[in-house]
């Protein structure tokens, strides 16, 4: 008996030790990070490609699904309170952590209230706070009241991309000399930009509060402006097809204009597959979206997608 | 040397101490209180009637759309565009024969028509095609059907039985009908039995409303209505595009559009089954809208939280490595 249990041990203690060796064996595969070298001077970020993805391992997957974790900042106002609601009650509960961010308090929804009317200060605000709270996330993604984001496409565009280097990406627009993210469709700051931005807000000249007087930027190029300076650049964010994935019209904008522009082709024509975010889009047309992202498919489709993400805990929508 | 016991023993010590130090490596303190629940395993189950071209082999659907001249360019010409191409066989049936191409009944145009141009139609199909399919769906030039969910609703029904499925309506007629907006679809049997019934007499055009008719006929001919709602309860055919249904409400008392239903209806997005089949009152931008959502937009990666299919018959095969929950916010 003591021979067969001594055996037992040997075998098991054998039987770790092995294990051991291969996991450690395993950590020290190449790294698969991107080069750095020239991420932040192109101006286009690409999802991964399928091929990118399949020579990851799967603990290396694990390990990125469990990094790409996303801080949602939601400018709110107490006159959009349907908007508000149903941000809550629909997209935003695929966010690691939403925060809503008021204009000024209402007993009727939470939100951090930053007690200002102008936009460009209230921007400021919500993302010095977002960066205070931050904890453990790394990507933070900025939405209006009337946009839609779908942040599993989001993760998945983000999910090679190191979150220590400065993206700022969305759907880039170029006025003038100045290339700029629209608000509208939803602007993504990794930590590193976020941290160079509050950085920068303390300084005056490069960074005013409450802007010039005399010409008064948007909040959105603005935003370019004080970027600019700490040397982050806005990128557009697309698919491996080049389509953007960051929308400041609604779906049905979309393929109204598509109708015109591909007849023959009107679906394949619009927009990405794993679009991000759609914009101007109203509280009823966002539960529907609900309905059309994550349920509506036909029976018998499976996509092989590379990783999985949980829906969220305790939601009856999606 | 035989095997002794000690060898047995030492292997079975070997796997122990693998799996264990498998599962310690790959674990992270903070989980285990979330791993307590089900360690997430990796299933690698096969699906064999999941497969999509089977489906398409075994249950063969024959679609016909109701249009006419006025409406080729505006309507029908979208339903080509999109969801016509996944029926087995497509029809568009109009009182005129066009390049569309269309079939030309010997009916007129017109809201009193529609039940001569569905009684036409079905005798057209019954004439050419009945041997063919096996099943036969009738639609409106505006509503959207998900075929893929149509045939999964139909695979585990018997086309030979006389049996018809749609949006149960309860009014008009004792054992109720099928909403004609919504779309609904005809067993072999049943498309049988409806042309016999209108070569016996027995059927006969005594109304012009279609839907209601040819419900009052499928009970002449002892056609049975079908329950078309998913395993959850949840609608797969709907009279009214997809806002009618799930926006979230206070409860209430049933608003005018759900008055006619059968089965008790839900407001919200309990209203309506993932795998849904049709829609009605679509037109072109939401008819491509809906073709988006169905079969292009999707969140990558992402676990649905229907799965009709969960049941313990697959064959599943649970491979070694326990992998813990990836991402939940």
């Amino acid at each position: 008996m003591l021979s067969e249990g001594s055996s037992f041990m040997k075998g098991m203690a054998l039987g770790g030790i092995f294990c051991l060796v291969l996991a450690l064996l395993g950590s020290f595969t190449p790294g698969m990070q991107s080069s750095p070298e020239d991420q932040h001077h192109h101006h286009h970020i690409k999802a991964p490609s399928t091929d990118e993805l399949q020579r990851l391992s799967e603990p290396q997957m694990v390990e990125l699904t469990k990094k790409v974790r996303v801080y949602c900042v939601v400018m709110v106002q107490p006159k959009v309170l349907v908007y508000w609601a149903t941000a809550k009650d629909t997209w935003s509960k695929h966010c690691d952590q939403a925060v809503f961010y008021s204009s000024e308090s209402t007993k009727a929804l939470e939100a951090v209230d930053l007690n200002e009317k102008d936009e460009w200060a209230r921007l400021r605000k919500a993302l010095k706070h977002a960066y205070d709270n931050a904890g453990d996330l790394r990507w933070f993604f900025v939405a209006r009241p009337t946009t839609f984001a779908i942040i599993e496409n989001l993760k998945y565009l983000l999910l090679v991309k190191d979150p220590n280097e400065p993206f700022y990406i969305g759907h880039t627009v170029k006025s003038g000399e100045l290339e700029y993210v629209e608000y509208d469709s939803g602007i993504v700051l990794s930590y590193e930009a976020l941290e160079r931005l509050v950085k920068v807000f303390k300084d005056e000249e490069k960074c005013p509060e409450r802007g010039r007087a005399l010409w008064k930027l948007s909040e959105e190029k603005q935003l370019a402006v004080c970027l600019k300076y700490t040397g982050v650049f806005a990128e557009n964010g697309e698919d491996v097809h080049g389509k953007g994935l960051f929308n400041g019209k609604s779906v049905s904008s979309l393929i109204e204009e598509s109708m015109v522009k591909n007849p023959q082709d009107v679906v394949e024509g619009c927009c990405s597959d794993l679009a991000v975010t759609f914009g101007g889009m109203s509280p009823s047309q966002m539960q529907v979206m609900m309905f059309g992202v994550y349920r509506l498919r036909p029976y018998g489709h499976d996509f092989h997608d590379s990783l999985i993400l949980l829906p969220p805990e305790g939601s009856d929508n999606d | 040397m035989g095997i002794t016991r000690s060898h047995v023993f030492f292997v079975t010590g070997l796997c122990v101490g693998f799996l264990y130090m498998h599962y310690i490596v790959y674990s992270d303190p903070n989980d285990v209180m979330k791993m307590m629940n089900v360690p997430l395993l990796m299933f690698k189950c096969s699906h064999p009637d999941k497969n999509e071209s089977t489906l398409s082999q075994n249950v063969r659907v024959l679609c016909w759309i109701m249009t006419g001249p006025r409406n080729l360019e505006s309507r029908a010409k979208h339903i080509r565009a999109t969801w016509a191409k996944r029926c087995n066989k497509i029809l568009y049936m109009s009182s005129v024969e066009t390049d569309f191409p269309t079939v030309g009944l010997n009916v007129s145009e017109g809201r009193d028509q529609l039940y001569w141009k569905t009684i036409r139609a079905f005798q057209y199909i019954y004439q050419h095609h009945q041997n063919d399919y096996d099943w036969f769906l009738k639609a409106d030039d505006d509503t959207f059907v998900v075929i893929e969910n149509l045939r999964h609703i139909l695979s585990k029904q018997d086309p030979k039985k006389p049996v018809y499925f749609g949006r149960r309506f309860a009014p008009f007629v004792h054992q109720g009908y099928m909403s004609g907006g919504a779309g609904y679809v005809l067993s072999k049997e049943a498309l049988k039995r409806f042309i016999e019934g209108f070569d016996k007499g027995k059927c006969t055009h005594f109304s012009t409303i279609e839907d209601m008719a040819l419900g009052k006929c499928m009970e002449t001919m002892n056609v049975e209505p079908g329950d078309s709602r998913d395993v959850k309860g949840r609608q797969t055919f709907h009279p009214y595009p997809p806002d009618k249904y799930l926006i979230k409400q206070q409860p209430r008392k049933r608003p005018w559009y759900l008055i006619y239903d059968h089965y008790k209806p839900r407001e919200g997005p309990e209203c309506c089954s993932d795998h849904a089949v049709s829609f009605h009152y679509i037109y072109p931008v939401q008819m491509y809208m809906l073709d988006y959502f169905t079969y292009h937009l999707r969140p990558y990666g992402y676990k649905y939280r229907y799965n009709p299919d969960n049941t313990i018959s697959q064959k599943c095969f649970i491979t070694a490595v326990p992998l813990r929950k990836y991402s939940n916010p």
